[in-house]
């Protein structure tokens, strides 16, 4: 391998612009908020379309987005190499693509009203990014040095995109289903529409889930000399696709979907971010890449 | 008589295997599958850190005797784990068995008749037109790939069965990746050699170190290729301030010779070498100082490399010597190697840089009884020092040994000399097999396959008819949700009557 000269002048410039998108998140979140209220108090509002202050919060979401995908570059520009091989930049890097997957949805989709959820998601992710994960750029270990590291990384992270849009809906589907505020949820689809929508995004994120999977122990093969071996990160990303295989075939048992799978995909949902957080901090592997 | 009989007898066998396979059970059993891993990650386990195993049973030995007791440190290979799996797969194939019968029926069977009252359906819509546009919706719905079949004035088509060919084939693609992870395990080895530059490994049991192979190894079935680590390389990085010191490559040379063919290749991190029956792994690394003593009676009686354990991330690395035939006492040396040496101001050392350049060795020295005759195997990396006295040391009588390369040093007391004739480096070796492996991915990749296939794949019956009233009805039904049938239908009307305007 070629010695890479990392270049940490650029690598200042990237957090700066990465908190420039967390200031343009944090701004949009509010103009979603103030929205959500207006639609509480003000049952004649028509919702049907954008208003003024849906869309100048879509505008601040979307410039948060470029701003960060900027951010994300220039990082990866820094390190000479993709900006994905440890805790902080997993984070701008996830913060980014749930941005990304979201905001393409929305041009499918009417899913305006998880703008709220989206938002104040990416930019939890974000300031833990910022604040409790933040390392300079480093030099790559040995064991890290594979184009695995390309496949299996960034399919993960894309997965995650997919079920945190997902738990968005299971949870928004949780609220509406419990009555408590019923004339702000009476704005939401209705609970079947949220179930369907729910559902296919779990869907795109469980075939990307077992993507990686089966990426990962391909790596692991040639990095540890054995495809499964049972390392907590491995334990975890096993528990996480049982889940979802629960929560699929929830959906197609009579008496389990509705609720109950609502709740199923939010567990899953905890447990993706468990293993993102808990297990990559505290639990001892192999997968030891946080960086910190 | 016999056969009510039988059916008593039968009664709960088959209620049972209803409630097995239902599934609401398979949800269940997934469920339980999912919680019964999760010890398996809190607490350290024999097959992926056997080390942590020891150290939870030294600091908390009767809490470990009772986890034991529950298979904590075997979760994956508990009974109760492997209940809940082998559970999970008889429901699995208790289900999906009878339901590639009727699959294999529904393949067969022509589309369903049409049905009384298509204003039911989920999608319908109405227009004018003759029965000769049921005759158009026949051809549009065949070149779409739709399953077609005339029935009187109407057409009935059905498509998307690649949805539960793909469902089915994705849970058989499960049972085999099961079978192939159970054969290929029983039919799998790793061992470990630690090489130092210049040794060479011969592949067969008495080359390893460690080993341990499946239940159904034979070593009949090691194939024979030689291998000689020429030299060890580790590539540190020097351009970075921040990161000066963190090693950025390893590289093993090795000369092999793998049927009959001579050739040099590099061994690295991510990248094993592929030799004959096997892969070799690097996995790890470290000093080997070439190490000579020679006793008080001037015979040499050790002398060779010695692999030193690393301690931390410079590289201060621990070895030990034992010298049993040395006269007129048995000589046992802990040394430590420093391979770029800065003094403390305690006056002790620690190495301020892994790579070697200003090499140090320091060394205790004992003597005494180093325990070896009495025939219990010993850790060759440790020192009983319950028989022996310390002769040279910090706090010993005499002062610590202290040697840089090429460097000899006097024991006190006669005892003889020692002398620090070179520096090697030695690589950790994992050689290992799973003939498994390349079946488990193959079917892992099928089921991959197959689940975007019943994920993904619409399953959609569409009919049209033409009623006597001179209009014409369409309408369209999915099996599950499916928020593109509106448009599907709406495409497909529009394609068969824009014909009719032509």
């Amino acid at each position: 391998m070629t010695e890479i000269v990392l270049n940490e002048a650029l690598s200042e410039v990237s957090l700066l612009v990465v908190s420039a998108a967390l200031a343009f998140l944090a701004l949009s979140l509010v103009l979603f908020s103030f929205q959500l209220v207006k639609l509480n108090s003000d049952e004649n509002l028509d919702n049907s379309e954008f208003s003024q202050v849906e869309k100048i919060g879509f505008v601040m979401l979307w410039i948060s987005t470029i701003v960060l995908g900027v951010g994300v570059v220039l990082r990866g520009i820094a390190a000479g190499r993709v900006p994905w091989a440890n805790m902080y930049e997993f984070s701008i890097s996830g913060a980014f693509l749930i941005l990304l997957v979201y905001l393409t949805a929305l041009k499918i989709k009417d899913l305006r009203f998880i703008a709220t959820f989206i938002a104040g998601f990416a930019l939890i992710t974000l300031f833990a990014a910022v604040s409790l994960f933040y390392v300079e750029v480093q030099t790559i270990m040995p064991a890290l040095q594979s184009y695995w590291l390309v496949i299996h990384v960034v399919v993960a992270i894309m997965a995650t995109g997919f079920f945190s849009v997902a738990a968005g809906l299971h949870l928004f589907y949780l609220l509406k289903a419990s009555g408590k505020a019923e004339r702000l949820f009476a704005r939401f689809p209705d609970l079947k529409q949220l179930e369907r929508v729910a559902y296919r995004f779990n869907v795109v994120g469980f075939v990307l889930w077992s993507f990686t999977l089966i990426a990962g122990a391909i790596w692991a093969e040639r990095a540890w000399h054995r495809y499964w071996g049972w390392d907590t990160k491995e334990v975890w990303t096993f528990i996480i696709w049982v889940l979802y295989a629960g929560y699929l075939h929830a959906m197609a048992t009579r008496g389990w979907n509705g609720k109950r799978a609502a709740w199923l995909g939010l567990i899953a949902f905890l447990s993706v971010i468990f293993n993102f957080t808990i297990v990559n901090l505290f639990f001892k592997g192999l997968h030891v890449y946080s960086g910190l | 008589m016999a056969s009510s009989f039988l059916s008593k007898a039968l009664f709960w066998p088959r209620w049972f295997w209803r409630q097995l396979t239902s599934m609401r059970n398979a949800l269940l059993l997934l469920l339980l599958l999912a919680i019964a891993a999760v010890p398996g990650s809190v607490y350290p386990q024999r097959s992926a850190d056997p080390n942590g195993v020891r150290v939870f049973y030294d600091n908390q030995p009767e809490l470990a005797a009772v986890l034991d007791s529950l298979q904590l440190f075997d979760v994956y290979t508990s009974v109760w784990f492997s209940a809940i799996y082998i559970l999970l797969f008889v429901s699995l194939v208790g289900c999906v068995l009878p339901r590639t019968k009727i699959h294999f029926r529904a393949l067969l069977a022509k589309p369903v008749t049409t049905p009384q009252n298509l204003k039911r359906m989920p999608e319908h819509s109405e227009a004018t037109g003759g029965p000769e546009l049921v005759e158009r919706a026949f051809q549009v719905l065949k070149k779409r790939g739709f399953r077609v079949e005339k029935q009187n004035n109407s057409v009935s088509a059905e498509k998307g069965y690649l949805k539960e060919t793909g469902n089915l084939l994705f849970h058989y693609a499960l049972v085999a990746v099961l079978i192939a992870i159970g054969l290929g395990g029983g039919y799998s080895f790793s061992g470990q050699r630690v090489l130092v530059e210049g040794d060479t490994f011969v592949n067969n049991l008495a080359s390893y170190d460690s080993f341990s192979p499946g239940p159904l190894f034979s070593p009949g079935s090691l194939e024979p290729f030689r291998m000689t680590l020429d030299e060890f390389d580790v590539l540190y990085d020097l351009a970075n301030r921040n990161n000066i010191g963190n090693p950025i490559d390893f590289v093993a040379t090795v000369s092999t010779e793998i049927d009959g063919q001579a050739s040099t290749t590099d061994i690295r991190v991510n990248y094993p070498l592929e030799a004959a029956g096997a892969n070799v792994y690097l996995t790890g690394n470290g000093f080997a100082p070439v190490i000579t003593v020679t006793d008080g009676q001037g015979d040499i009686s050790f002398s060779g490399p010695v692999v030193f354990l690393p301690q931390d991330s410079n590289m201060t690395s621990l070895g030990v010597i034992k010298t049993p035939d040395s006269l007129p006492e048995q000589l046992g040396l802990i040394a430590f190697f420093y391979p770029t040496a800065e003094k403390l101001t305690t006056g002790a050392y620690t190495s301020i840089y892994p790579d070697p350049i200003s090499p140090l060795m320091t060394m205790n020295v004992y003597t005494g009884d180093l325990g070896l005759d009495s025939g219990i195997p010993r850790n060759v990396f440790a020192l009983d020092t319950t028989n022996m006295e310390l002769v040279a040391g910090r706090n010993g009588p005499a002062p610590a040994i202290e040697l840089e390369v090429g460097q000899s040093a006097e024991l006190p007391n006669g005892l003889g000399q020692v002398r620090f004739d070179g520096l090697l480096r030695f690589a950790s070796l994992d050689i290992a097999h799973n003939p498994g492996g390349i079946w488990v991915l193959l079917f892992a990749l099928i089921a991959l396959g197959s689940l975007a296939l019943s994920l993904m794949v619409p399953r959609r019956r569409i009919w049209v008819r033409s009623n006597a009233d001179g209009t014409i009805e369409f309408a369209a039904l999915s099996k599950r949700d499916d928020p593109n049938l509106n448009a599907v239908l709406e495409d497909v009307v529009a394609e068969i009557t824009a014909e009719e305007d032509k």
